[in-house]
């Protein structure tokens, strides 16, 4: 046990599969579920698959910029996680439930 | 032990992720992300960057999570809802076979191009115990010369969502947002 401990090291590749397997339950999150809170939270998902592969990448290229790539990746999520909500709860103030089934005002 | 801190970190995100997808109760949901970040975080910590896992934690787990399970008790929103009725036919297998997808696309790919990426960059310094600063000052010698101009404009851009918010947030008694 304590040979395989050592002997096999995780790789970048490893990481990198482990973002592209996140990236997709957030995708398939996006696309099932009807509560825009839960839409939301797949969204991070996804941005933190990205994250994660910014990071591995930036540690097998020896380059710190996807280190910093991630910190403004950092903020626009924040950005955009408070503007979403606020969306979310003035579209609230006027329905009962929750679905983005609901929200097909402005559908063509 | 660097095999171990990754099967335990990759089991913690994926369990976190199903989690996210597969809760009916938003609350529930909200608590899988957390785990899920708590594991990205993990990770960063393995490559070494230290001040985006601190980051980590403190903005998604400690403050956008909070701002969900805020809204989500603010909405009154925090029951179990019904996961059995599918909206539109055949959604979630459609749906399932376009995510498997993307991620075996993009798992061919970085297969494929695993052995071209070799360290080119000057190098990722480690934090050592002599040098236990040594990832927060490179990392902020370079936001602070070469993208200075983005670090800038990060500022306007948190000033324009606080606004919007306000704006879109507050009750509206003559303006006409949103009526």
């Amino acid at each position: 046990m304590n040979i395989i401990l050592s002997v096999v090291q995780p790789t970048s590749t490893w990481y990198l599969i482990l973002s592209a397997v996140l990236f997709g339950i957030g995708t398939i999150g996006v696309m099932v579920r009807r509560n825009p809170l839960i839409m939301f939270m797949c969204i991070e998902l996804m941005l933190n698959a990205v994250n994660l592969s910014f990071v591995a990448l930036s540690s097998q290229i020896a380059d710190i910029d996807g280190q910093v790539a991630v910190f403004f990746v950092l903020v626009v999520a924040a950005a955009e996680v408070v503007v979403g909500l606020g969306i979310i709860v003035s579209i609230m103030r006027r329905r009962t439930t929750l679905t983005v089934d609901d929200m097909s005002g402005l559908k063509g | 032990m660097e095999l171990f801190v990754f099967v335990v970190a990759a089991a913690m995100v994926l369990a976190g992720a199903l989690g996210v997808v597969t809760r009916s109760n938003p609350v529930h949901a909200a608590m899988s992300l957390v785990l899920t970040l708590f594991g990205i975080a993990v990770m960063f910590v393995s490559h070494n960057a230290h001040f985006l896992a601190a980051v980590q934690v403190i903005v998604y787990a400690g403050a956008i999570v909070v701002l969900f399970l805020f809204v989500i008790m603010l909405l009154g929103v925090d029951k179990a809802e019904d996961l059995s009725v599918e909206p539109i036919t055949n959604q979630r297998p459609l749906a399932a076979i376009i995510g498997v997808g993307i991620s075996a696309i993009v798992i061919a790919a970085i297969i494929s191009s695993r052995a071209g990426l070799g360290a080119s960059g000057e190098g990722v310094n480690e934090t050592t115990i002599d040098s236990p600063d040594a990832n927060i000052r490179q990392l902020a010698r370079v936001i602070f010369s070469d993208n200075v101009f983005a670090f800038e404009i990060t500022s306007v851009l948190l000033l324009v969502a606080v606004v919007g918010t306000v704006v879109m947030a507050r009750k509206n008694k003559s303006v006409g947002i949103g009526k």
